[in-house]
């Protein structure tokens, strides 16, 4: 029981924060302190989301079909990058700068041109989200592939172990915490991703539905798809932590001692 | 019968001769201490020994056979006892099966057998993280045996347990010998854990490493628990002290 009150505290500070911020938002829109067609209000933001809430669905079926693609090539890719770069020396080297420089280039500033090259339909915004989410994958799995215990490699060398059998006994399961953490970031980076190329040009999804309700200066719909994105984005990041908790038993265990 | 046949083995690193020379024999089912200073160059003869490094110069044998620079032939246990977190017990003793292509299945079925008698009761299913120090080696030891049940190195293997620990996986270390016929070379830079385990003991020293001096312990098995509270334990203990002072 003695572990257990410090989350709880903590968890009653963080929603009182939360509320305390809804609250002044509410008063200084709701007193005419800001115009409304400015800055809606909380409680009509949730309106919004009400009425609205048939045809978010509709766009999120979109955008979360771009997002789920995109994501599963870029754990695809992102895994076979940081197999390969860790069994090749020369090729890490290589290819290690490469992928630096993939992450400072900005997302905003190439999907246009993913736009003209690949037109309006789901191609582009997957590759947009493939270059954004393959990165956080590849590096976790490198540092995990990399931090293992040299010693524990020794051992399973003396046993006979070949390159396989070390990668399968060690360097794979002892990269599954770096893993993780890396698949987290890029499951919200992958939302956020197809709606940023959404934006530029397409025939449905959040983003598409953004800048449509941007045009006609309904805020209070742009703050109600801004709260369903964030609520997919928590979701999303939650599942990561179920699938770490379904992979990863001995983590379990360990907070039961 | 020899297991082991360790023949004139020098090895440098960074043209700094490490170990010169080291020749050595393991009976079967033998306990050999290695004993000497931390850094003395025992772990680089252990690494030959294991295959995983080349020696300069001799050569190693196993049941004849040459294994010099070979993997795969020799296990051995260290300090750290190196079991893989993310594994249950089960699964990390049995690797050495799994390695040499055995089905899950069997291995776990052939591994259950030896919980008991290397005192790891109801700990198949369990984490390492979920044991204490001496049960790790417990099952470090045990991973060491099924690799082969012929020769094993050991190298300071409960160097880093507490005194109470350490002894009593000493007089759990002497039941299972009786039992085991494990030929070991063991590595150790303590006099008394050396005294009370090994049939003979080598002593390694100097800068390069040689070994200077064997010493038999002529007492008979199982060893008592009394064994180090005797005067002839004390004994022992001198001519160890006078030979590795002499050595240096």
């Amino acid at each position: 029981m003695k572990g257990k009150s410090p989350s709880i505290t903590n968890k009653l500070w963080s929603c009182s924060a939360v509320l305390a911020i809804l609250l002044f938002w509410q008063v200084i829109t709701g007193t005419g302190m800001i115009d409304a067609f400015l800055l809606p209000s909380p409680l009509q933001v949730i309106k919004a989301f009400i009425t609205e809430f048939p045809t978010l669905m509709e766009h999120s079926v979109i955008t979360l079909s771009e997002a789920f693609v995109g994501l599963g090539l870029g754990i695809f890719l992102g895994f076979l990058m940081a197999v390969a770069m860790d069994q090749f020396e020369p090729l890490y080297q290589a290819l290690y700068p490469l992928v630096i420089l993939t992450q400072t280039v900005p997302t905003v500033a190439i999907a246009p041109l993913l736009v003209l090259w690949f037109g309006y339909e789901m191609t582009p915004k997957v590759i947009l989200i493939v270059i954004t989410t393959f990165f956080p994958i590849t590096i976790g799995l490198l540092t995990g592939f990399r931090s293992s215990d040299p010693d524990a490699v020794s051992l399973l060398r003396a046993m006979g172990a070949g390159k396989r059998q070390i990668f399968f006994y060690i360097k794979l399961p002892g990269a599954m915490d770096p893993f993780f953490s890396g698949l987290r970031i890029s499951a919200s980076y992958a939302v956020v991703g197809a709606v940023i190329s959404e934006w530029l040009g397409g025939f449905g999804g959040l983003g598409v539905y953004m800048t449509r309700v941007k045009k006609a200066f309904s805020f209070d719909k742009m703050f109600a798809v801004i709260l369903l994105i964030s609520i997919i984005s928590l979701i999303l990041m939650n599942g990561v932590e179920i699938l770490q908790w379904l992979f990863m038993p001995w983590k379990r265990i360990k907070n039961d001692k | 019968m020899a297991v082991l046949k360790v023949m004139g083995i020098t090895k440098s690193f960074d043209g700094q001769k490490i170990i010169e020379n080291i020749t050595l024999e393991l009976n079967e089912g033998e306990l050999v201490s290695l004993l000497g200073i931390s850094g003395g160059g025992k772990t680089t003869l252990f690494n030959v020994i294991a295959g995983l490094s080349q020696p300069d110069e001799g050569k190693v044998y196993l049941d004849g056979a040459d294994i010099t620079g070979r993997p795969g032939q020799v296990s051995y246990m260290l300090q750290k006892d190196l079991l893989l977190p993310y594994r249950t017990i089960e699964d990390n003793v049995a690797l050495p099966l799994l390695i040499k292509g055995m089905k899950k299945r069997e291995a776990r079925q052939k591994v259950s057998g030896y919980f008991d008698q290397f005192g790891l009761h109801c700990t198949q299913k369990k984490y390492p993280s979920q044991l204490s120090g001496g049960m790790k080696q417990r099952a470090a030891l045990l991973r060491t045996y099924l690799f082969s049940e012929r020769v094993a190195l050991l190298d300071e293997p409960f160097s880093a347990l507490d005194m109470l620990t350490k002894s009593r996986i000493h007089d759990w270390y002497l039941q299972i010998m009786e039992q085991i016929h494990l030929s070991t070379l063991f590595v150790t830079h303590d006099i008394d854990e050396a005294i009370l385990l090994s049939d003979r003991i080598c002593l390694l020293t100097g800068q390069p490493g040689r070994i200077t001096k064997e010493i038999r312990i002529e007492e008979p098995r199982p060893r008592s628990k009394d064994f180090p509270l005797s005067e002839r334990f004390l004994e022992y203990k001198q001519k160890v002290l006078y030979h590795l002072e002499a050595g240096t």
